[in-house]
C-alpha cells in the first residue's frame, strides 16, 4: 500500500511538471486578483490595511477553485479515473494523495506567495505569521472541499462557474475564521482559537472529503 | 492462479428508461472464453461494465467462487482477480510508455521495470520505452494498454472491443495469448465485432437475442 | 422488522395510489391552517410593545424560514436512502422538494427584508439569521443546478444526493461561523424574534401558520411528485389505466 502511495506521488509529480502552465496560471489569477482591488478603490494605506486579510482570502478561495476545475478532468476524459475505480486499493486513500499532491504545488505556493501580497496592501509586518499560518491551515480545507465539487462535476464541460457555485457556500466557514484571525491579529490580540478551530476543519476535511470526492468519482465513471 | 467460476444471477440492466437487458443467468468456469455479440446498442459494453464493478445492475446478481461481487469479501477477491480493459486505452500522453505502464500495474501490483519492457516487447513497442505517448497513434496507445495482459497475473479477464485500432499481425498475437490464457485455465469475457469462430472453445452470448 | 412495507414504499404506484388518498387532506388542512392562522396573526393578534404592526410579518417569515430549514434536512435524508437503498422514490422526492425549498427560503428572505425596513430602516442587514438564509439559497441553487447540468438521471440523482449529504453536513458549520462572525463585526444589542416570553395570543397563530406551511409544502411536493413519477413510469399500463381514467 505505502508503495502505491509513492507511485501515485511520483505519477501525479511527473504529470505536474510536463504542464508547468498548470501551476503557474492560479498563482498568476491569485497576484492578479489581489492587484485589483487598490485599482478598484484607491491606494491608501489605511483602506487597504482594512480590506487586506479579506481580499487575500477570497482571491485564495478563487485562485483554488480555477485551478481544481480540471482536477480529475483529463483522468476522466482519456479512461485513467475508470482504472482508479476498478483498482483493488481504496480509492478514498488514492484520491487524497492526489489532492494533498495538488495542494502542495498550488496550495502552497500561495501560502509562501501571501506575505508579498500582504505587504503591497500594507500589511504590518507583525501580522504576516499569522496570514501565513491561516492560510496553510485554511487551504488544505478549501483543496478538499474542491475536490469534492471537481468530483461531482467531472463528467461535465460546464467550467468552473458550476463548481463555484457547489462549493464556494461551503468555503464560507473557512472565510470567516481566517479573516477573524487576521483581524484579531491587527489588533493585537491572540488568534490560537482561530487556529485551532481552522485546524479542526483541517482534520474534519482530510477525514470526511476522500470519502465524498470517492463517492463522486463511483458515480461520474458510471455514466 | 485458477479463477473461481462466475455466475450470473437474473442480471439486468436499465439505463436512461431503456431496458437493456433482463434475467440474464450465466455460469462460467475456468479456462472459458465468452464473446459477448449483439447489434450496437444491445447492452454488450453495459454488461461489461457491471461484470467489472464501474456501472451498478439494476436487478440480479454476480457471484465469484458463490460470494457476491457487489460487496465484502467477495467484491475485494473479484477487484484483485478481474481486469477491465474498455474503450478508453487509459494512457496519459505526457508520460512514457513505461511510465504509463508502470502506475497502471501498480493499481494492482506494483512490478518491475524489467517485466515491463518485456511486456512493451510482445506487444511490438520495443524501442518506445521512453517516447512520451502523445508522440503515439492511437493503435499504439491501444497496445500500451493491452501490455497489461502480458504482464499481471489476473485470472479473469474483461475486454471491451480489444482488437481496435490494431493490425492484423496485432491481432493474431492477441488472439494466440488470450487462447493460451484460457488454456492455462484463465477466462476471458469479451466484446468484439471480429469474428472469434475459428479460435478453439469459444462460446457466444448474442445480447439481440435476449429482448 | 418488516422489510416489505419498506420496499413497497419505493414502489412509484403504490406512492400515487396512496398520495393520491392523502392529498385532499393535506390540502384540507393546509387551507384551514394557513386561514385561521393568517388572519389570527394578521389581524387579532395583540400589538408588539416594541414593533407595532410590523412584527406580523414573523407569521410568514417564521413558517417559511423552518419549512426553508427542514426542506434541506429531508433533502439529505432523501440523499441517504436513495444512495444506501437504491430507492428511485427517494430520487423523485429530492429532485422535486429542491425547487421548493428554494422558494421557501427567497420567500423567508424576502419578508426579512420587508420586515427589516420599519425596524431597522434598510432592507437589507447583513445580521446573523438572513446571512445563514442566504447561504442556504444558495446551498439550494447549487443542488439544482448540478441536478440541471447532468443529463443522465441515475447519475444526476446520484450527485444530487452526495452533494446534498455533504452540504448537511456542512450546514452546522457554517451556521455557527456566521454566528460567530456576526458577534465579531455587530456587537449587536438587538435581535430579532427572540422575545423572551411570548404570550399564547402571539404564538398559537405562529404554530398554526408554521403546521399550515408543512401541510402547503407537503401538498407541493406530493403534487409535484405525482406528476414525476407519471412522467417517468409514462410506458407502464397502471399509468395509461390511470390517464385514461381522469380524461
Amino acid at each position: 500500500m505505502r508503495r502505491v502511495v509513492w507511485l501515485l506521488f511520483c505519477r501525479e509529480w511527473r504529470l505536474a511538471w510536463r504542464r508547468p502552465g498548470d501551476l503557474l496560471n492560479p498563482l498568476v489569477f491569485f497576484a492578479l486578483v489581489v492587484s485589483l482591488f487598490p485599482l478598484a478603490v484607491g491606494p491608501e494605506p489605511s483602506m487597504l490595511r482594512s480590506m487586506a486579510p479579506g481580499v487575500i482570502w477570497v482571491a485564495a478561495l478563487l485562485a483554488t477553485l480555477l485551478s481544481l476545475d480540471g482536477l480529475f478532468r483529463s483522468d476522466y476524459d482519456d479512461g485513467s479515473l475508470e482504472q482508479w475505480v476498478l483498482s483493488p486499493h481504496p480509492l478514498a486513500l488514492m484520491v487524497l494523495v492526489k489532492v494533498l499532491h495538488h495542494w502542495l504545488l498550488s496550495g502552497l505556493a500561495m501560502v509562501l506567495l501571501a506575505p508579498l501580497f500582504g505587504l503591497m496592501l500594507a500589511l504590518p509586518l507583525s501580522s504576516l505569521p499569522v496570514l501565513v499560518l491561516t492560510l496553510l491551515l485554511g487551504t488544505p480545507v478549501l483543496s478538499l472541499l474542491g475536490a469534492v465539487g471537481a468530483a461531482l462535476t467531472v463528467g461535465l464541460k460546464s467550467g468552473g462557474v458550476l463548481l463555484a457555485l457547489l462549493i464556494l457556500p461551503l468555503y464560507i466557514p473557512v472565510l470567516i475564521l481566517g479573516t477573524g484571525a487576521m483581524d484579531a491579529a491587527l489588533q493585537g490580540m491572540p488568534v490560537t482559537g482561530y487556529a485551532l478551530w481552522l485546524g479542526c476543519l483541517a482534520m474534519l476535511a482530510l477525514s470526511l472529503a476522500p470519502i465524498a470526492i470517492a463517492a463522486g468519482l463511483r458515480i461520474g465513471v458510471s455514466e | 492462479m485458477k479463477p473461481l467460476p462466475v455466475e450470473l444471477d437474473s442480471l439486468a440492466c436499465e439505463r436512461d428508461q431503456r431496458e437493456l437487458f433482463a434475467s440474464l443467468s450465466l455460469r462460467l468456469e475456468p479456462g472459458e472464453i465468452l464473446q459477448v455479440a449483439g447489434p450496437n446498442g444491445s447492452g454488450k459494453t453495459s454488461l461489461l461494465r457491471i461484470m467489472a464493478g464501474l456501472l451498478p445492475a439494476s436487478a440480479g446478481e454476480i457471484h465469484y467462487g458463490g460470494r457476491s461481487v457487489f460487496h465484502g469479501a467477495g467484491q475485494e477477491d473479484w477487484r484483485r482477480h478481474r481486469l477491465f480493459i474498455g474503450h478508453a486505452p487509459a494512457v496519459k500522453g505526457a508520460l512514457t510508455t513505461e511510465e504509463n505502464l508502470s502506475w497502471l500495474c501498480a493499481l494492482s501490483e506494483p512490478v518491475a521495470v524489467e517485466a515491463i519492457w518485456q511486456a512493451l516487447e510482445q506487444v511490438g513497442l520495443r524501442g518506445f520505452e521512453d517516447i512520451p505517448c502523445h508522440n503515439l497513434s492511437a493503435g499504439q496507445h491501444r497496445r500500451v494498454a493491452l501490455a497489461r495482459l502480458y504482464l499481471e497475473r489476473h485470472p479473469v479477464w474483461i475486454l471491451d472491443e480489444p482488437f481496435t485500432a490494431i493490425d492484423k499481425a496485432g491481432v493474431a498475437a492477441l488472439e494466440k495469448h488470450i487462447v493460451k490464457h484460457a488454456a492455462l485455465g484463465g477466462m476471458v469475457i469479451m466484446t468484439t465485432h471480429h469474428g472469434l469462430e475459428h479460435l478453439p472453445g469459444v462460446r457466444q452470448l448474442d445480447m439481440g437475442q435476449l429482448n | 422488522m418488516n422489510w416489505s412495507f419498506f420496499h413497497k414504499l419505493g414502489s412509484p404506484k403504490w406512492f400515487h395510489d396512496i398520495s393520491g388518498r392523502w392529498l385532499p387532506w393535506f390540502a384540507v388542512a393546509g387551507v384551514l391552517l394557513l386561514s385561521v392562522g393568517s388572519v389570527w396573526g394578521l389581524f387579532f393578534a395583540p400589538e408588539d410593545y416594541q414593533q407595532g404592526n410590523s412584527f406580523r410579518i414573523i407569521y410568514i417569515h417564521v413558517p417559511a424560514a423552518f419549512v426553508a430549514q427542514s426542506c434541506y434536512m429531508m433533502l439529505a435524508v432523501a440523499g441517504i436512502v436513495s444512495l444506501v437503498w437504491r430507492m428511485k422514490l427517494a430520487d423523485v422526492a429530492l429532485k422535486c422538494a429542491a425547487p421548493i425549498g428554494a422558494w421557501m427560503t427567497f420567500v423567508a428572505l424576502l419578508t426579512g427584508a420587508i420586515w427589516g425596513k420599519p425596524t431597522w430602516g434598510t432592507y437589507w442587514v447583513w445580521d446573523a439569521r438572513l446571512t445563514s438564509m442566504l447561504i442556504l439559497l444558495f446551498l439550494y441553487f447549487g443542488i439544482i443546478a448540478l441536478g440541471q447540468a447532468i443529463s443522465n438521471r441515475e447519475t444526476s440523482a446520484k450527485a444530487t444526493a452526495v452533494l446534498a449529504i455533504v452540504g448537511v453536513v456542512n450546514i452546522p458549520i457554517i451556521k455557527y461561523s456566521v454566528d460567530w462572525w456576526n458577534t465579531l463585526h455587530q456587537p449587536a444589542t438587538f435581535k430579532i424574534t427572540e422575545k423572551p416570553a411570548m404570550p399564547v395570543e402571539m404564538w398559537l397563530p405562529l404554530l398554526l401558520m408554521v403546521l399550515g406551511f408543512y401541510a402547503l409544502f407537503t401538498v407541493s411536493l406530493l403534487m409535484r411528485m405525482r406528476l414525476e413519477v407519471l412522467r417517468r413510469e409514462h410506458k407502464t399500463r397502471w399509468v395509461r389505466e390511470v390517464l385514461e381514467k381522469s380524461s
